[in-house]
């Protein structure tokens, strides 16, 4: 580059540190402190982009968040890359690269850019008209619409990045640390409040730290040198803590924040490995302080958006703190005076100013007269009706404005420039504010939305709160923190303040031109390409609220969010309908303020960290013994062991009949257990189980199904009576927690009059079930002591015991249908236990059995699995469970239910068993039960809910639940599959052993 | 004040989603319903990267990509009732949890907004197409998190209830009597997920 | 995210809690006295108010215990919480 566009620089740039960065594959330098942006302007590199819909060229146009159309991807190709980054935001490091996003094949020559030419046929709602019809094309029109969809690139490898979270707890926030910010804050932490405060940007101080103009002075200092000083003096305050490079990013109720803290994005990638990447905060503050500035509004025109033209606030910035000009003929285009010191920063480096374009008849403030002085032509009452110039701007045309500000007059002038900045006024950064349920209030002198009530304990203060001038600033800040925190302010008690700003402003939302509407290309969004006209187009086809407006469009819904343009959407709207501004509502602002990456949103669950895993004492075992895990809840549980390169069916087959030939044992360990206790624990258990539990005897088990207070099953499990007032009952283990809720729930609200206690104990115990013919004599072995006769241990009783001097509970109990051994000993000593079993076992094949092998025992002996055989439309009667409901209690959870005109319904959906014709066919689980296929539609009668192949009947079995189905033993089904139907036959659901006798077999 | 019009010799249609409660209590009515917050959000458009609907119940989540580019994404509801349009911070935080565990590549995607919306569950999780004890004055409601995919049908039926003054065969099942007699529909299973 | 000022702990953070529902629907004392329609009213319709609701909450995961709370739902401004059996403290 030869030309210079490098100036004296402020202290945030440091000119001793070069650093290189590749741009579209060039290779560029720019200094510490540099953005991209400001790296790139000061190369003299304007254009950067693509707009969305029609691909015209676009430049760097602001020096914040809200910049809506220099936006790039990072890194592309690599395991770091990041699309839509805003080049405003990013700070650039050594081997930063970045490259322009929509645009084929390059920036300069994008074939996208035909577009443009097109655009008359593609208004606003174009998606909406033209790809809709005919209905039968969409398919295509769909295929092209993809295609040009979207900005950057997702990234297609994993993250390298970690992100964490991080809980904040303060008397006060503070977001934002411009003059007003810093000013609460050290207010706040010298009268005693834990305070925080953030900024997004990396330095502190906003727009007035680099505010070194004559015309706007503190206490007869440089608004910039005062600030550095309370800076200096906030950084050695206790009871402060300040992060910056942390933006808010939602402000929710009872004042919690979520901001993220970025803390690696400005290094170089190689000093990034094992560092957080970005932190969110999730802050819970007493109080909170929006202080978050102002937005500067850009004018309404036509060809309002060539590379070139920018924010006249950004032109200040640009070259007060990166001391980098983005013209060399520069012309600011105006309706208020604060260009006027983006020109006098301009006259102060001696920059070319070609003219001032100023909307208003009178221009009367002493900074006008300054910028006079200098011989500057400002066209008083003009505006800038078009601009020219492909891939830069290089012209603008001009016109008088009329008295009324509709139309322009007279002759047209034209002016070169390589740079025009725009200022419209400023529109008040409400975003959190309106988040947190806030309600604003338009005000009608200068147009803009202010905060007005507070939903609740913060203020906002600064130009976020409409104050504009530095000496309104200073004297609002202070009054409102007075207020706020009830205090009596001692400092800045004498603070004076010199401004030579005037506060005139002539807004007119949609600048005349002498061109139709329909000829010109006014840019409202400028990312989502959306012009004044589509507009006034959506209100013409009759759409009135902004939500609608905004949908239609694409106004506002950018990367940008519409920080830019969503006043004037709304001005213009107004103006053309002819209400009052604000009486479409404002647009909603959505949380978060700027896009918030999802990893940091995650933070650490992500991985094994995802979802807790619950393993039982006995876990080490299975794993070293080969189990193959199933999730179960949180649980991972031991699903089968293969043997020798088995498969699940082999496996599970092999299992099975080892169970039932000799002996099995199962980690039960993760079935709910809740401890029951108190005078009226019986009374408890009548009211939640369906049967009777009055009369249960010390030391016996019973099995207990529970309802829904809408009769439907909701858990079943054995519950055993450990003394007088004291049981011991089992859940399903997906169930245990909603359960134990659930009792809670009974107990606390509805019976708070019975003496019962619980407490949920399913982790304090492990349980081993050993089952099968030879299971007494394993258990025999392993607790010698324990008389395990029939006479003295009969199935459905419990026993206490000791395995050495450790205690334990045995209860006889089964799932199987086989005798079987329930073992819960403390947690810890749950592994050594299960060793000692299969030590005992050892001569009887005790073959470890996992979940699945679990369910086709119990399914051989009709036994349900709630959640399984059941859904929450089956009642104890339907799955032929009448036995268990008792007829004698006169409540019980769920009992009511169980009489309405359709619960007591003969046709109802019922349990039964199915075999097949073939018992080699295994049907699906959840395949459709049907007696007809040939009436159409064809009836569905039910549904297949559990199936397998059982090797103790050497046939398949199945349970399902069929409409009527208890009527049905003996009839015929048809399971309809994809290329073939299977028959079927109802049989009862017990399929082996139906009189129990297996239970006390002796062998 | 505006001069209110007597409405009981005509026919009444409520489709008022979440807010159908509301306009059955000035109606003294009472529904089976509760209005809770569902939060959807979006990430900055990006090329085309995923060409079909995920939806997973194990990791509970969905995912899709609109036209625009953005990856739409939402999970389940809020468990209290609210009409404030806004929902917790842990709905959000759990959903992009279940999206990344589903996708590790979109970690370094951003949202671009999120928002929430009142939706109307019923106690089986499927909807009401229905009259009600009151002559004249019917429902359509109790969509939950699912109703989009389902309102032309729905309003098909809805129509022909309301001519009708009985359901069609279709929605006969979705009658408001069922909560009364027992006939339920249990969706919850189909319905964990929105999507 | 709501600040659940729980009867019992003082406030914690929403996360611990869930929410249970409409308050003061007391089960019926003789359920078969009902008929169906009386019921169904016990156990499905409910108020589903727009506005200040009385609701059930429970501290799950911390003292495990419920409580009621006063609540609008129109803007979720909690007004009051109120142990089981007590009257609310507000109307
Ligand atoms: C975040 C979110 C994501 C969702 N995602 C999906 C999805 O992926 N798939 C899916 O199938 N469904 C989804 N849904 C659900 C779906 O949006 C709804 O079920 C569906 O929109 C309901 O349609 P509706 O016509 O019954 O009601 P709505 O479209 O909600 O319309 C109800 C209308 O009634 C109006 N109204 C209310 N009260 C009054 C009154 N007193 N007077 C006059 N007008 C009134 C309202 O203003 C509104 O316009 C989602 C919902 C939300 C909130
Ligand atoms: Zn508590």
């Amino acid at each position: 580059m030869s030309i210079n566009l490098r100036f004296k620089t402020s202290k945030f740039i440091d000119e001793t540190y070069r650093v290189s960065f590749k741009f579209n594959n060039k290779t560029y330098f720019g200094f510490k402190g540099d953005t991209l942006a400001s790296a790139l302007l000061a190369n003299g590199i304007h254009l950067v982009g693509r707009s969305f819909k029609y691909h015209r060229p676009r430049g760097i146009m602001t020096s914040g968040s809200e910049e809506p159309n220099a936006i790039i991807q990072l890194h592309d190709n690599s395991s770091r890359t990041e699309p839509n980054v805003r080049a405003t935001e990013v700070e650039i490091y050594e081997g930063l690269v970045a490259s322009s996003q929509n645009c084929w094949p390059s920036v300069n020559f994008d074939v996208g850019g035909i577009n443009n030419l097109l655009s008359p046929i593609l208004p606003a709602g174009f998606y909406y008209k033209t790809f809709m019809w005919p209905a039968s094309f969409w398919e295509k029109y769909e295929y092209f619409i993809r295609k040009s969809a979207g900005l950057g690139k997702s990234p297609k490898v994993t993250d390298p990045d970690l992100y964490e979270h991080n809980y904040i707890h303060c008397d006060v926030l503070v977001i934002g640390a411009g003059i007003s910010g810093i000013m609460a804050a050290k207010i706040a932490a010298k009268n005693g409040f834990k305070t925080l405060l953030v900024d997004e940007k990396s330095y502190l101080g906003g727009s007035s730290i680099y505010d070194n103009s004559e015309f706007s002075k503190i206490n007869n200092q440089l608004t910039s040198s005062w600030l550095e000083k309370e800076i200096n003096e906030i950084s050695k305050l206790e009871n402060l803590e300040i992060k910056v490079r942390t933006s808010v990013a939602a402000f929710h109720g009872y004042n919690f924040l979520l901001a993220r803290e970025n803390l690696t994005d400005h290094l170089p990638i190689n000093q990034r490995e094992n560092k957080v990447r970005q932190r969110l905060l999730k802050i819970r503050a007493k109080k909170v302080i929006t202080a978050t500035g102002s937005i500067e509004r850009p004018l309404i025109f036509d060809n309002n958006d060539r590379p070139g033209i920018l924010l006249s606030s950004a032109i200040k910035k640009y070259i007060d703190l990166y001391g980098v000009a983005c013209g060399e003929n520069n012309v600011l285009f105006t309706n208020n005076d604060t260009a006027y010191e983006t020109a006098m920063s301009l006259i102060q480096r001696g920059i070319k100013i070609n003219a001032i374009i100023d909307n208003r008849e009178q221009v009367d403030s002493k900074i006008s007269y300054e910028v006079e002085k200098n011989n500057i032509k400002i066209y008083k009452g003009y505006s800038v009706v078009d601009t020219y110039g492909y891939r830069r701007i290089n012209k603008i045309s001009i016109m008088k404005l009329s008295k009324d500000g509709q139309t322009v007059i007279g002759d047209k002038t034209k002016l070169n420039c390589d740079c025009l900045g725009v200022s419209g006024g400023w529109t008040p950064a409400v975003h959190l504010f309106t988040q947190s349920g806030g309600k604003l209030r338009f005000r009608e002198e200068d147009q803009v939305f202010i905060p007005d009530v507070y939903p609740s304990d913060q203020i906002s203060i600064g130009s976020c709160n409409g104050d504009f001038s530095l000496e309104e600033i200073v004297k609002n800040t202070l009054f409102s923190l007075k207020k706020f925190f009830n205090i009596d302010n001692s400092e800045y008690k004498t603070i004076e303040i010199i401004s030579g700003l005037n506060q005139s402003k002539r807004n007119i939302w949609l600048l005349p031109s002498d061109k139709s509407i329909g000829k010109t290309k006014s840019f409202v969004d400028y990312q989502n390409d959306a012009t004044s006209k589509d507009i006034k187009l959506a209100l013409r086809e009759g759409f009135r609220s902004i939500e609608h407006v905004k949908r239609y469009t694409t106004t506002g819904m950018g990367t940008d969010q519409g920080k830019l343009g969503n006043m004037h959407a709304l001005g213009i709207i107004s103006e053309t309908a002819g209400t009052k501004m604000g009486e479409h509502g404002t647009t909603t602002f959505r949380p978060p303020y700027t896009p918030l990456t999802f990893g940091t949103i995650v933070g650490r669950n992500v991985g094994e960290f995802f979802d807790i895993f619950r393993r039982t004492p006995i876990h080490d075992w299975h794993v070293a013994n080969n189990a193959e895990f199933e999730n179960v809840g949180q649980w991972k549980r031991a699903w089968y062991y293969p043997k020798d390169n088995e498969n699940m069916h082999q496996a599970v087959q092999r299992e099975s009949k080892a169970a039932r030939d000799s002996a099995g044992i199962l980690d039960a360990s993760t079935l709910g257990k809740i401890d029951i206790q108190g005078t009226d624990a019986s009374e408890f258990l009548n009211r939640v189980y369906t049967n009777a539990w009055s009369k249960l005897a010390v030391g016996k088990c019973r099995y207990g199904l529970m309802l829904n207070e809408d009769g439907m099953v909701y858990d079943d499990g054995v519950t055993t009576r450990l003394g007088e007032n004291h049981y011991i009952m089992t859940t399903t283990t997906g169930g245990a927690a909603n359960v134990l809720g659930k009792l809670e729930d009974y107990l606390q609200t509805e019976w708070p009059e019975l003496d019962v206690y619980l407490s949920s104990v399913t982790d304090h115990y492990a349980t081993i079930s050993v089952c099968g013919p030879n299971s007494k004599k394993i258990v025999s072995k392993v607790i010698p002591d324990l008389d395990f006769s029939d006479e003295n241990f009969p199935h459905m009783s419990f026993k206490n015991a000791k395995i050495g001097n450790i205690k334990c509970r045995i209860m006889r109990i089964s799932f199987t249908g086989e005798q079987s051994y329930e073992i819960n000993i403390q947690a810890n000593f749950g592994k050594s236990v299960w060793e000692k079993c299969m030590e005992a076992g050892k001569d009887f094949n005790i073959t470890p059995y996992g979940t699945e092998t679990m369910h086709l025992l119990r399914a051989e002996k009709g036994f349900i699995i709630v959640g399984q055989d059941t859904d929450a439309t089956l009642t104890p009667i339907d799955l032929q469970m009448d036995w268990i409901v008792s007829k004698k209690k006169y409540d019980f959870i769920g009992k009511r239910s169980l009489y309405r005109s359709d619960t007591i319904r003969e046709d109802r959906k019922q349990l039964v068993g199915l075999l097949t014709e073939n018992p080699e066919e295994v049907l699906e689980e959840g395949a459709q039960i049907v007696s007809d296929v040939k009436k159409s539609p064809i009836e569905m009668l039910g549904h297949v809910t559990s199936s397998y192949y059982s090797p103790n009947l050497k046939k398949s079995i199945a349970l399902g639940v069929v409409k009527s189905g208890k009527n049905m033993l003996g009839q015929k089904l048809i399971i309809p599959m994809e290329n073939k139907n299977i028959n079927v036959t109802v049989a009862d659901p017990v399929f082996l052993d139906k009189e129990g006798k297996r239970l006390n077999a002796k062998l | 004040m505006k001069q209110l019009r007597d409405l009981s010799k005509q026919k009444i249609g409520v489709v008022a989603a979440g807010h159908s409660s509301v306009i059955a209590n000035m109606a003294g009515l009472k529904l089976p319903l509760e209005s809770k917050p569902l939060q959807a959000l979006v990430s900055e458009p990006v090329k085309p990267i995923i060409d079909t609907v995920v939806m997973s119940n194990a990791v509970h989540a969905y995912v899709s990509q609109s036209d625009k580019g953005e990856l739409v994404i939402g999970a389940g509801t809020d468990d209290y009732v609210s009409y404030s349009q806004k929902g917790s911070h842990d709905i959000v935080e759990g959903t992009l949890n279940a999206i990344l565990e589903l996708y590790p590549i979109f970690s370094r995607m951003r949202m671009l907004r999120q928002w929430g919306g009142i939706v109307d569950i019923c106690p089986d999780a499927s909807p009401i197409i229905s009259k009600t004890s009151i002559k004249g004055l019917y429902f359509n409601c109790g969509w939950g998190t699912g109703g989009f995919k389902a309102t032309p049908g729905s309003g098909d039926l809805f129509a022909h209830t309301i001519a009708n003054d009985e359901p069609h065969k279709l929605n006969a099942a979705f009658n408001i009597n069922r909560f009364v007699s027992g006939d339920l529909v249990d969706e919850h299973g189909a319905a964990a997920v929105a999507h | 995210m709501f600040l659940i000022n729980c009867p019992f702990c003082g406030e914690r953070e929403q996360s611990e809690f869930k929410a249970g529902g409409e308050a003061h629907i007391v089960r019926p004392k003789q359920p078969t006295e009902l008929s169906d329609d009386e019921w169904a009213e016990y156990l499905f319709m409910r108020k589903n108010i727009k506005g200040v609701q009385f609701e059930r909450w429970n501290h799950v995961h911390g003292c495990r215990k419920w409580f009621n709370m006063v609540r609008d739902t129109s803007n979720d401004q909690i007004k009051a919480v109120y142990k089981m059996g007590e009257k609310p403290p507000i109307k």
